[in-house]
């Protein structure tokens, strides 16, 4: 260190008055604000091979299956395949956009790069730290969740003006899978065990909500157990916004994204102050 | 925080991790505009106690205050007012030194107004200016710690809580760590530091608690110390292990603690001895005599 700098350290170590007290209990904007800025800088390092990733894969599903498929089955609950799976491959996007990130995203900043042990040092709590993460994963996700959406288009999906809402739809369900993933992250015993989760959960999660196939066609006990599978709810939310099916209310679906983000959330802000706070 | 008011209080603290009592009964306070060391071997419970400071732990048992707030209640208040500098290095890799600074300074919430004076002052403090714009993950290990330190200053905290500052650096970036952190003890922020170094504690600290076993076994400032248990001179003998055995024997029967370093026998208090206890060579009495006369163990 210079001598230069060491005559400046003198000016600039002074302490500063104390800042505003913060509540003790609330949960501050500000902290939340902090937590999404590192995320934004962060991205904006790595946004083409995310965004890759998270545009691409759908894509590939939707046309593999939307032409593969298609090709054999002409229509399915009145609308063409194409549709079919160009609105169920949006809830996919957005499960894989959300929960991937939030399970191996958290756990190697926790565990190896220590990141959160740096941020609580700061005036952030975990219940604050988690709800940031989640957020920032959520919208990133329904955002990417449109593209399926795009590319359906670009082959006649002709969506009504509700489609406006599907990142809206979008945003809910992956503040909810993101919540999931990092309450998982908080569990297992190592990165690897990851495995089990994908095979066991998020493969059943994406394969039984209605996305490629319809539900009725399936035996009566899976069909009747999709409906605690939160994707199925995504999937015919975004389905009635883009069609404007008539018949079903959308507010059982909401209703049930609402709790199983809720449910997620409170186990992840459990899940983490287990494991960052001793 | 009133003028009287301790920067840190700690009472009657617990800490256990299982079967393990990491921190045990702590009693530690720490007056404002003072760097107290904390001294002490790996496991002595330093860390717990500084994760303590910042509610990253909760204590089992006692109360612990910092900078007049109680934890963890307040401890998102008092960890606005507090810097931390962590042991283990988690900087954000993929950023620049300009964007990790930026980023703390606004979850230590420094004001859109003031936010790039304070990252140009913490820069400056760093000696960092002229790699504001290069990754983090291409800088030296040295100048990685210097920016440590610098994000744990970028919102000029009243009190700095320091985690083994310089351990695994080289001689000349401890040097100039140690300049920097005089530099904010003299420019009035509370600095707490943590180190197995007896050299830094006796260096840079007003106060020195050497700890072990989670308690604080005496405190005081590092000349006193000395005064205190080791004297003012110290006898090193040499000799084969049966004159060292002799000679303990004897420092004991006058009454003198005594210490035993590898083919040496060094006796404490030794002034005054005059070429009693055979051959050997006597110097002044130092820190480590302290830490080893009241820990029973060498320092690592």
């Amino acid at each position: 260190m210079s001598a230069s700098s060491a005559s400046g350290a003198a000016r600039a170590a002074s302490p500063s008055p104390p800042p505003p007290r913060s509540a003790p209990r609330r949960m501050e904007l500000r902290a939340l604000g902090g937590v999404l800025h590192r995320e934004w800088v962060v991205f904006t390092r790595y946004w083409r091979s995310t965004t890759f990733s998270a545009v691409v894969e759908p894509t590939i599903f939707l046309l593999a299956f939307g032409f593969g498929i298609g090709a054999l089955v002409a229509e399915v609950q009145g609308m063409a395949y194409l549709d079919f799976v160009g609105t169920g491959v949006v809830a996919m996007a957005v499960l894989f956009a959300s929960v991937f990130p939030a399970m191996f995203g958290t756990y190697v900043k926790r565990r190896f790069q220590h990141t959160y042990d740096g941020i609580l040092a700061a005036p952030i709590d975990v219940r604050e730290l988690v709800t940031a993460e989640a957020l920032w994963i959520g919208v990133r996700s329904g955002t990417y969740g449109l593209a399926p959406l795009l590319v359906a288009s670009a082959f006649g999906l002709r969506p009504g003006w509700a489609v406006l809402l599907v990142p809206l739809i979008g945003i809910l369900t992956g503040f909810g899978f993101a919540a999931m993933g990092i309450f998982l992250s908080s569990v297992v015993p190592s990165i690897d065990s990851f495995g089990y989760v994908i095979s066991a959960l998020v493969t059943p999660l994406f394969l039984l909500a209605g996305t490629f196939f319809p539900l009725e066609n399936l035996p009566g006990w899976v069909a009747a157990g999709a409906v605690v599978n939160p994707l199925y709810h995504t999937v015919e939310l975004v389905r009635g916004a883009v069609f404007g099916l008539a018949g079903a209310s959308p507010l059982g679906h909401v209703l049930g994204l609402l709790v199983f983000a809720a449910l997620m959330w409170t186990a992840a802000v459990v899940g983490m102050r287990r494991v960052l706070i001793d | 925080m009133s003028a009287t008011q301790p920067a840190i209080a700690l009472r009657g603290v617990t800490k256990r991790f299982g079967a393990i009592t990491a921190v045990d009964r702590l009693d530690l306070e720490v007056p404002a505009g003072i760097c107290l060391g904390l001294l002490g071997n790996n496991g002595a419970g330093k860390s717990t106690t500084m994760r303590l400071l910042t509610a990253q732990a909760i204590a089992d048992e006692g109360a612990v205050e910092v900078l007049g707030h109680a934890l963890p209640r307040e401890s998102k208040a008092a960890r606005a007012r507090s810097g931390v500098v962590p042991q283990r290095d988690n900087l954000d890799e993929e950023l620049t030194v300009a964007q990790q600074l930026e980023v703390f300074a606004r979850l230590y919430r420094v004001p859109r107004r003031e936010r790039d004076s304070a990252i140009a002052r913490a820069l400056e403090l760093a000696d960092l200016a002229a790699r504001a714009d290069t990754r983090i993950d291409a800088l030296s290990g040295g100048m990685r710690r210097r920016l440590l330190i610098a994000r744990g200053l970028v919102h000029r905290p009243e009190l700095l809580l320091l985690d083994e500052p310089t351990v695994g650096l080289d001689p000349q970036v401890r040097q100039e760590l140690w300049s920097l952190i005089v530099t904010l003890r003299d420019a009035g922020t509370t600095v707490v530091m943590s180190t197995h170094y007896i050299e830094e504690a006796e260096e840079l600290a007003d106060d020195v608690a050497i700890m072990a076993r989670g308690r604080v076994i005496d405190r005081g400032a590092p000349a006193a110390l000395v005064a205190r248990h080791a004297g003012a001179e110290v006898r090193e003998l040499t000799g084969d292990a049966r004159a060292l055995a002799h000679a303990e024997t004897q420092a004991r029967a006058l009454g003198l603690p005594t210490r035993r370093r590898g083919p040496q026998v060094a006796v404490l208090r030794a002034e005054g001895l005059d070429g009693q206890l055979g051959p050997g060579r006597t110097r002044p009495a130092v820190l480590e005599d302290v830490f080893v006369s009241v820990t029973g163990e060498e320092a690592t």
